[in-house]
């Protein structure tokens, strides 16, 4: 079982070092030989999305990643990576959607500047509480009707799943907890639900 | 609780890493970097080279000014304030800034301390040339790390001498039994605690970036390689012939620093590099400001 992680920029380091604490083999997207190898999953990190959008295209990764992610591979984002995987993009002007596999809508930089990043611990669908870093984080403002809500912070929907894209608008990577990403990694061995297919 | 803010602002500079921090002096400049792929912008008056030829006092940027950058771009947005200007780092923390650099490119206000910025909300990165140096401004309250390097001169030996230097010291403590460490905390007059930190993990205990001269694909992949996080471009990008190319260029460079071939493509075409000047041809240098 191999996982992907984009590494355009960003924190994908982390996402790796968690990844690897699990005993799950990973590598990185930096360009569109690395996609020559064989994944069964992809992580999309915390960075800046128009960073990681502009560099998608431009380093031709785009197209074969939609095409994995529409075909079913199991795909996980974090802030920046459920920003790219979300249909719409509220409050930027400067972000149009990326890959929009999943039907929800998105508010970018929701919390405003750095001085609104914050910490909290919440309960995560079956997981109970985890702890949740937001880093000038975005919220889910809406859902579809295939999406499954998982975590709530004051009422603004911070985690959520559809089939099997698994996004978070915090940071898992950035605390010790391993929960989530096992959750990730119980995805790509197929235990989890597979049935459903992003419209 | 302090200790939860300073882990946010350390986490933000770990957001940051793998990209492009630049310089602009205006929003339409701003909207350049952002479109080009900057990971953040620095919103100042002039641009360090400039800074350099006007000479005389070189002081916070007007709030105003910087709001108009904070408008025109989603990205993180940061601004400089003068070594130990305290009340200036507080005004930027007014109008709500993402990050604070306390620059050696203005001009200092305090010639024996830096701003105790422990005391702030907002994080702050500053600029060093050695580890001991790095360490302070970490124990003084800060949650990134660049190299001074010479700002404003488009010369990369400057930056290329810190980020080594860095990264010598650091290699050092690795190797350093434990009473070592303790003397080594007091040569490099920081806490001991820092120190073994960074004898166990190799590296700061904040993320670190190049400063200081960078003005083509190749030097920031060279310093990439070197170890450094990510990269900021100061003059060499709205100083050279193609802004907006040469900008895209050196983000896509730091991104796959190790790729020969592709930094060759990015290499080409970019128009008029700034002009830069030598470092034996400069009077005033800004790394020895603030130690």
């Amino acid at each position: 079982m191999r996982t992907a992680v984009l590494a355009v920029q960003g924190a994908f380091i982390e996402h790796e070092r968690r990844m690897r604490e699990l005993g799950a083999e990973c590598f990185e997207i930096r360009q569109k030989r690395d996609l020559d190898q064989p994944f069964d999953g992809l992580i999309l990190p915390g960075g800046e999305s128009t960073v990681m959008r502009k560099l998608l295209h431009e380093l031709d990764l785009f197209e074969t990643l939609l095409e994995r992610i529409k075909s079913g591979m199991p795909v996980f984002g974090t802030c920046a990576g459920l920003l790219l995987l979300a249909r719409n993009v509220e409050n930027a002007e400067s972000f149009v959607p990326c890959f929009a596999t999943m039907d929800l809508t998105a508010r970018r930089n929701a919390y405003g500047r750095q001085l609104g990043s914050f910490h909290a611990e919440e309960p995560f669908g079956t997981l109970g509480k985890v702890p949740m870093t937001f880093i000038r984080a975005p919220f889910i403002e809406s859902v579809g009707p295939k999406v499954e809500v998982l975590a709530r912070v004051d009422g603004k929907i911070a985690a959520a799943r559809q089939g099997n894209q698994l996004v978070t608008a915090f940071h898992p990577e950035l605390d010790p907890d391993l929960r989530i990403h096992a959750m990730f990694c119980e995805m790509m061995r197929g235990r989890g639900k597979t049935d459903e297919k992003p419209a | 609780m302090e200790n939860e803010r300073y882990s946010l602002n350390k986490q933000l500079a770990q957001m940051l890493k793998g990209g492009v921090i630049m310089d602009v002096t205006t929003p339409e400049q701003a909207r350049i970097a952002q479109e080009a792929g900057a990971c953040a912008v620095m919103a100042l008056e002039r641009i360090p080279a400039d800074i350099r030829a006007a000479g005389g006092v070189s002081r916070m940027s007007d709030p105003k000014m910087i709001r108009g950058i904070q408008e025109a771009v989603s990205i993180p947005v940061m601004a400089k304030c003068r070594i130990g200007h305290f009340v200036e780092a507080q005004i930027l923390e007014a109008i709500e800034i993402d990050y604070i650099d306390e620059s050696e490119v203005l001009s200092p206000a305090d010639d024996r301390y830096h701003i105790d910025k422990t005391q702030f909300k907002v994080p702050f990165v500053c600029g060093a040339r050695d580890l001991g140096e790095a360490l302070r401004r970490v124990n003084e309250g800060a949650s990134m790390i660049r190299t001074k390097g010479e700002p404003g001169t488009g010369d990369i030996v400057q930056a290329v001498r810190h980020m080594r230097m860095m990264q010598q010291e650091i290699r050092r403590l690795t190797s350093m039994s434990k009473d070592e460490l303790f003397d080594a905390a007091k040569t490099l007059q920081v806490p001991y605690e820092l120190v073994q930190y960074v004898a166990e993990n190799g590296k700061l205990p904040v993320v670190n970036f190049a400063a200081g001269g960078v003005a083509t694909p190749a030097d920031a992949a060279l310093m990439m390689q070197l170890g450094a996080e990510g990269v900021f471009v100061g003059s060499g990008i709205f100083k050279s012939g193609d802004p907006a190319k040469r900008a895209a260029a050196i983000v896509k460079a730091v991104t796959n620093f190790t790729d020969s071939k592709l930094l060759a493509e990015l290499s080409e075409d970019l128009g008029e590099a700034m002009v830069g000047i030598n470092e034996q041809e400069i009077t005033l240098l800004m790394a020895e400001r603030g130690k």
